[in-house]
């Protein structure tokens, strides 16, 4: 058996090592190294824990390795890179909710060996981690189900005093948690109040706002591990709990920032106010929506230079990433300039449109931030809207009144022409009409997005 | 009480780190940062293998093995798939 201090000491190397490979995460030269870093620092905690004078018994402890790693593994490589979003979803979930276990176990042993005696940090801290976690959890299971099409958006009256209600229940069983630490039930009462909460916060959440919903819940479960790591007062979890903490929570605030909505407003799903004296679609489009077909858009990009493309969820709904690359390369091979532009919250989680082209072998470097490509868009030839459109709607810059007023999108409108490939002319997440389909210099090619890249590639190649 | 804000000070000074150099990951690895904080965050782990391990009694350790398979999943399948995901992202050349 090993003296604390060694594993300490582990446990100061792993943190280090992980500190050391989300740094490697900040260039996707670096990143590979950087997330093996990460792996060989987390080795390092394990064998450390294994090694502690209280583990004597190992069966349980390798049966759930092998368990747990094998269940990792098989999701790890059987998830298509469009179903990432919900991998990460899970993957939330089982922090969370694997924290408010260690935090319940380490009470009841406690409880066990001291009584009432026991440490206020103990309770309080395990509390948090409960709460926390049961949240995470269940809030990450509904996020799950929702991005797999199972549950749809449930709103009900009340969803704001519910939570609060269901907020203050969990709050007491804390209270009474810290008093009377040898009342086990408190911490089960706490855990499922926690649950009930984390249901009903994300149920009424949609689709669009996934985005935000996955990085909060990202965030819950490193606070919820930072909270695990005071009731055992270990500093490995303490770190890492609260990088992870930091890193969602950042993420957070980009995806609230790209939407120009405030996280309360996401949370309780406030909207916008309706814009009462909003264009209806009829106005917006009627008799200026011009339709084309594959072929008269393959004879305006025969004399284009440069061609931006502007993905969007549509693109990860049709699997279109490599009928997209194939329109590329063809471009490509005509001495086009081709680069795309991603919306930070298009798709439906921070970098999903990225991950997608990576698969589809677009180099990274392509790739552009928002910030980066808006001004190049006037001297644009032809921007190519795949499958996006509340990112791309002016009315976000001119119409002061309009839900996504103020919403920072991609200038799409001021290249020379615009394709739109899109299945129809319905709105988007924010329920408004797009004047950028009705615009002067656009074409809609009404088709799905993969059908509809293949559509002006063969065109290309034939013409 | 000086435990707590030993703890607490650990706490506070990793959140700077961590503000200071996630603000640094741009916005095309968003993804694989997202899925390699989940597997660092499957730390949890050190936890329910101690809590697990110790002489306690049936329930604790029920709970213990339950978080080692949750926090196994993590570790093992975060690190796995942004390892896969990662190497799909490669220069123009």
């Amino acid at each position: 058996m090993l003296p604390d201090w060694f594993i300490n000491l582990a446990y100061l190397i792993a943190a280090i090592l992980f500190i050391v490979g989300i740094k490697g995460l900040t260039h996707p030269r670096t990143a590979v190294r950087g997330n093996r870093l990460g792996a060989l620092g987390m080795l390092i905690a394990v064998v450390a824990a294994m090694l502690d004078r209280q583990v004597l018994s190992y069966e349980w402890i390798i049966a759930g390795i092998i368990v747990g790693g094998a269940i990792g593994a098989i999701m790890a490589t059987r998830v298509q890179m469009t179903d990432m979003p919900q991998m990460v979803a899970l993957l939330n979930g089982f922090g969370g909710i694997s924290s408010s276990l260690v935090a319940g176990a380490a009470l009841l042993t406690a409880v066990a060996l001291d009584g009432a005696n026991v440490a206020l940090q103990f309770t309080i801290s395990g509390a948090a981690s409960g709460l926390v976690g049961a949240v995470t959890f269940w809030g990450s299971l509904v996020a799950f189900g929702k991005l797999q099409g199972l549950i749809g958006d449930i709103r009900f009256r009340g969803a704001l005093p519910l939570n609060a209600t269901l907020l203050t229940i969990a709050l007491a069983f804390g209270v009474w948690l810290a008093i009377d630490p040898t009342a086990n039930w408190a911490y089960w009462g706490l855990i499922g109040a926690a649950s009930l909460l984390g249901l009903s916060l994300v149920f009424p959440i949609g689709g669009a706002d996934m985005p935000v919903v996955i990085s909060l819940l990202n965030s819950y479960s490193g606070v919820a591990a930072a909270a695990a790591g005071f009731v055992l007062s270990n500093n490995a979890l303490i770190i890492t709990g609260s990088l992870v903490g930091a890193s969602g929570l950042i993420l957070t605030s980009i995806m609230c920032k790209a939407m120009n909505r405030s996280l309360p407003n996401v949370l309780f799903g406030i909207g916008a106010p309706v814009d009462e004296g909003a264009a209806s679609d009829d106005e917006v489009y009627a008799g200026k929506v011009k339709s084309a077909h594959a072929d008269e858009l393959a004879m305006m990009m025969e004399t284009a230079r440069s061609v931006v493309i502007v993905p969007g969820y549509g693109m990860a709904v049709s699997q279109a990433q490599h009928a997209v690359r194939d329109l590329v390369h063809e471009l490509e091979s005509r001495g086009v300039e081709v680069s795309f532009a991603i919306h930070p919250v298009a798709g439906r989680m921070p970098g999903h449109m990225n991950v997608l082209l990576a698969e589809a072998d677009i180099p990274y470097d392509q790739m552009k931030e928002m910030d980066e490509i808006n001004p190049l868009f006037e001297q644009t030839d032809v921007a190519i809207v795949i499958g996006a459109n509340d990112v791309v709607n002016p009315m976000a810059r001119t119409n002061p009144s309009s839900p996504i007023a103020g919403m920072p999108i991609l200038n799409v409108d001021k290249a020379r022409s615009v394709i739109v490939i899109k299945r129809s002319l319905s709105a988007g997440f924010a329920g408004i009409p797009n004047p950028l389909f009705a615009a002067e210099n656009t074409l809609m090619l009404f088709a799905d997005a993969k059908k509809g890249a293949l559509d002006i590639m063969n065109a290309l190649k034939e013409g | 009480m000086e435990a707590l804000i030993l703890a607490l000070t650990v706490f506070v000074l990793a959140i700077f780190v961590g503000v200071e150099i996630i603000t640094k990951v741009p916005p095309t690895l968003h993804t694989p940062l997202m899925s390699g904080s989940n597997a660092i965050s499957g730390i949890t782990l050190v936890g329910a293998i101690i809590a697990t391990g110790s002489p306690t009694p049936l329930l604790t350790t029920i709970l213990g093995f339950t978080a080692i398979v949750f926090a196994t999943i993590n570790v093992v399948g975060g690190f796995m798939v942004t390892n896969r995901m990662l190497g799909m992202f490669r220069r123009k050349d």
